[in-house]
């Protein structure tokens, strides 16, 4: 039986050779006209001027409710304007993912998310203007946010500002700034602070936020499994947020249940918006995608942005919901840390001062 | 024959306190880590009323989930299902060098990482991968689109069916094909009429499998979906949107709907077992 | 053994088969893992090094064995008594719960990890009661376990349950007529015989849950050194546009997947070949 087995093989090896090499061959055919197949659908996609143009917003997690209003609201404007009819797509997920998936190949026409270092990520690899900040005023961002702390209701640890939540026996909890964007305005927020209180003592500041991530018994991969994990679950005493979540939080999620408590000083929250340069040229709707971007600016686009608990870019806008937003000081991330590079670079990058924290 | 049987019968006492033990024990495994999961699901679905699970259904992104979550398991199962059956052939019916290897290769996509499965299709169909420069030329789109969702799903339900029926037909052996040769039947009638009636039930067990995984998949769908609502969501996707959006009760009527699925996919591969049964019993 | 091996070669087609096999494997799921090998490979071996032994890699390599082992060895355990009960006793709902088993398969992990971190959370349904022992389940690496167990259970199950079935029943009487206890039977007699599928579906569970990423993240909590697992670790580096990194540790993790896998299918090629020994 051995030798016939052996006999065997050696006619089998054979084949085997044979088909490995035809099937490298077919391999790369069939790749082409298995994908060529799909053309169709991606065309469909495409644009002609007169009729309906579609485009695609991607977007960061808690901006969905703002644009489901706005999409419509700038439909209606652009029938309006041009007569012809839009259809909005849009894409949430968390803000470094999505900025990923912009670079590997997503089709936005602009974006929407929640930090200038994810654009950036986007710009460094050619897909957008160098510029793009300076293209929109207030640094593209059309509304700001600043980050704020969601309590239960009675406050019964009586969290007032920052330095309540290093208190043993606080449970906070904020999302991992290793897969969240809204996280690191977090961490820079509770850096900031302690750095402006100890008079830019470094080494001080991230004893500060030491203590305070010791304190948070869960990190979730995204800021609104964060809300979750508070709300839902009941989970921890204060929730760190963006301050829009907050308020959606207080007047939606659960009534009655939870408060708002403002910190002496927070970050000014500056979530950008950028048309996808190489996208738009070639899906041919530039046009309408820069128009999309600045009707943001306008009176209908800051109402949206205020009534889904944006701080509008607009004065007039923004003294109408002046009592939804209480004054609270705030400084930028360029004044602190000499923008967003940097910050990634020093605290967020492998082997940088988050990782350090949490090195045994 | 006589002897052993009245001796069982004499410890009958001890043998039905274990005997009711051991059920307990697997009635209460089963149902802390299967039973309460899925009725959480359901209870968290019906939390607020019938009118709002059917509209949390009916709303077109769901439905485009839906026909999306639909389309890809059209498309995958079958194309998993041909390889199901060469795949089958070739290794339970013939003996050759390396088989163990090629086993294993087709065992692989079961153990790698949900997250795996999505990124190797991003390196390869990404802007930066390796047939960018091709997919440019043709202005081909495949991950972010249906194309790379059907890849990714085609990739984590890949041994299903094989691994089915690999077992099945090693065990049934190859004596039957052999004297249907013999008779001077041709590949494809040995194929069609000894082959697939004697493995059909296994193939159907292994063909609702594969479907229910395809429908249900997360991880790597996840990550070459780009999330566009209503274009590349599937059902999976979809629950993971509304939960997000803080529609619990949306998200988990979805999910319910998924869950259902899964039990009409085990009711199915009940009654396909029971009449595997049935079978060897007629055909012996 | 002989006259089987000549008769083979009657069938027909097997290069056939053969072919659009290894074509079909090599088309969707070498070539794609092939992927992650040739980024890796744009790492220098220092780099490379660096990145896979970093603590906090190895503080996920450890949970992620070790909870992943765990959880397999409560299916082993629990796993041989489900299928043990289903083929051997006959009870009200057998079939359901027969039927049952495969949910994991079945249900999306995501919803799974929902559904279980509901439950198990301070103010879920269980949750609530084992806080009162001061028993924590979600996010700690017992809810990890829990997660993985789920995952896992159909595979001991299904791989132990055909061979319980085809397990003579004489040797049982005839072990019970010498004398045996019941335990005695089933440790000296039926253990030894389940050893193979035991281990396959360990094996089986284990390399499932080694990658299981859905359901995880939603009950472990993300804690860097203490809860966070080796896939939520890729995704983070692919939050930071780190592909190489991410890659490397995915290779990691494959190669592990891989041998699992092969240590299986080897113990089903010796058992197979112990079965034709004794025929």
């Amino acid at each position: 039986m051995q030798r016939l087995r052996e006999g065997n093989k050696g006619k089998r090896n054979g084949l085997l050779y044979g088909l490995v090499f035809s099937m490298m061959a077919a391999l790369t055919l069939g790749g082409c006209s298995g994908s060529s197949k799909e053309t169709g659908t991606a065309a469909e996609a495409g644009i002609s001027a007169k009729e309906a143009v579609q485009i695609l917003n991607v977007s960061y997690d808690p901006t969905r409710e703002l644009y489901q209003e706005y999409d419509k609201a700038f439909s209606a404007y652009w029938k309006k304007k041009t007569g012809q009819t839009v259809n909005i797509k849009q894409s949430h997920g968390g803000s470094g993912k999505q900025a990923r998936a912009v670079i590997d190949g997503l089709e936005a026409d602009v974006v929407t998310l929640a930090l200038a270092y994810d654009i950036d990520a986007i710009q460094s690899k050619g897909l957008i203007k160098e510029n793009w900040q300076k293209i929109l005023p207030s640094n593209s961002s059309p509304y700001t946010s600043t980050i704020v702390f969601l309590v239960r209701k009675g406050n019964p640890k009586g969290i007032k500002d920052w330095d309540d939540l290093i208190k043993p026996g606080v449970s906070i909890i904020t999302p991992n700034p290793k897969t969240s964007g809204g996280a690191r305005w977090n961490y820079l927020a509770a850096w900031g602070y302690a750095l402006k209180k100890q008079g830019g003592d470094e080494n001080k500041a991230k004893e500060f936020v030491t203590k305070i991530i010791k304190n948070v018994p869960v990190l979730d991969s995204g800021a609104r499994g964060a809300t979750t994990t508070f709300v839902e679950r009941g989970i921890g005493d204060v929730l760190i947020t963006w301050e829009n979540d907050a308020l959606l939080a207080v007047n939606k999620l659960g009534k009655g249940n939870f408060e708002i408590v403002n910190p002496s000083l927070s970050i000014l929250a500056e979530p950008p918006v950028a048309v996808v340069d190489k996208v738009v040229d070639k899906r041919g709707t530039r046009e309408i995608s820069e128009e999309y971007l600045k009707y943001l600016y306008s009176e209908e686009g800051q109402e949206i942005a205020a009534k889904n608990y944006y701080r509008p870019e607009s004065k007039t806008v923004a003294a109408k919901y002046g009592k939804q937003f209480p004054k609270i000081n705030m400084f930028t991330i360029d004044e602190l840390f000499g923008g967003w590079n940097q910050a990634q670079k020093a605290h967020f990058s492998d082997g940088g001062v988050f990782d350090q924290i949490y090195k045994p | 024959m006589e002897n052993p049987i009245p001796s069982i019968r004499v410890q009958p006492k001890s043998g039905t306190i274990i005997r009711w033990l051991l059920i307990g024990i697997a009635f209460l495994f089963l149902f802390l880590f299967l039973l309460l999961p899925l009725f959480t699901v359901f209870y968290e679905a019906l939390k607020e009323g019938a009118q709002a699970y059917l509209a949390s259904l009916t709303e077109p992104d769901a439905l485009a989930a839906i026909r999306l979550t639909l389309l890809t398991a059209a498309i995958a199962v079958p194309l998993n299902l041909i390889f199901g059956i060469a795949a089958s052939w070739a290794i339970a019916k013939f003996e050759f060098r390396g088989k163990h290897l090629l086993l294993t290769l087709i065992d692989l996509p079961f153990a790698v990482s949900p997250v795996i499965s999505g990124l190797i299709f991003v390196l390869l169909f990404g802007t930066e991968g390796l047939f960018a420069p091709l997919l440019a030329k043709y202005d081909v789109q495949i991950i972010f689109a249906v194309p790379g969702i059907i890849l990714a799903t085609v990739f984590v339900t890949f041994p299903f069916v094989a691994r089915e029926l690999i077992p099945l037909m090693q065990s049934q052996g190859t004596e039957e094909e052999e004297a249907a040769r013999s008779l001077g039947a041709s590949g494809w009638q040995i194929f069609f009429r000894v082959t697939l009636p004697n493995m059909k039930w296994g193939l159907l067990y292994g063909v609702i499998l594969c479907n229910a995984r395809a429908m249900g998949e997360f991880g790597a769908v996840s990550v070459v979906s780009g999330h566009i609502r209503g274009l590349t969501n599937t059902m999976p996707l979809h629950v993971e949107i509304l939960y997000n959006e803080y529609n619990f009760a949306a998200a988990f009527a979805v999910a319910s709907l998924l869950a259902l699925l899964a039990i009409v996919t085990l009711i199915a591969k009940s009654i396909v077992e029971w009449k595997t049964v049935h079978q060897e019993y007629t055909r012996r | 053994m002989k006259t089987i091996w000549k008769q083979f070669s009657v069938l027909p087609s097997f290069s056939l088969t053969l072919g659009f096999t290894i074509f079909y494997l090599s088309l969707f799921v070498l070539l794609p893992l092939s992927a992650v090998f040739l980024k890796t490979a744009t790492m220098d071996w220092g780099a490379l090094w660096v990145t896979v032994t970093d603590p906090r890699v190895l503080a996920s390599y450890k949970l992620s064995f070790g909870a992943s082992c765990v959880a397999a060895l409560i299916n082993m355990v629990f796993g041989l008594l489900i299928a043990w009960v289903l083929v051997r006793y006959s009870f009200p709902g057998k079939r359901i719960i027969d039927g049952l088993v495969d949910l994991p398969f079945a249900l999306p992990t995501a919803v799974a990890g929902i559904a279980l971190t509901a439950i198990y959370s301070e103010n879920g349904i269980i949750g609530h009661y084992l806080q009162l022992f001061g028993i924590k389940v979600a996010f700690t690496p017992f809810g990890i376990i829990v997660a993985l167990t789920f995952i896992g259970l159909p595979f001991v199950v299904r791989t132990v349950q055909p061979i319980l079935e085809d397990l003579d029943a004489h040797v049982e009487e005839a072990a019970a007529s010498l004398g045996a206890t019941g335990w005695q039977t089933f440790r000296r007699v039926i253990l030894p015989e389940l050893y193979p599928a035991l281990l396959t579906g360990f094996a089986l569970a284990f390399a499932r849950a080694l990658g299981e990423y859905g359901s995880v993240v939603f009950i472990s909590g993300n804690m860097p050194m203490y809860t966070e697992i080796t896939p939520l670790l890729i995704m983070s580096k692919l939050e930071q546009f780190d592909y190489a990194g991410a890659t490397a540790l995915a290779a990691v993790m494959l190669l592990a997947s891989f041998v699992l896998l092969l240590f299986i299918n080897l113990i089903q090629w010796r058992t197979g070949r112990r079965y034709a020994a004794k025929g």
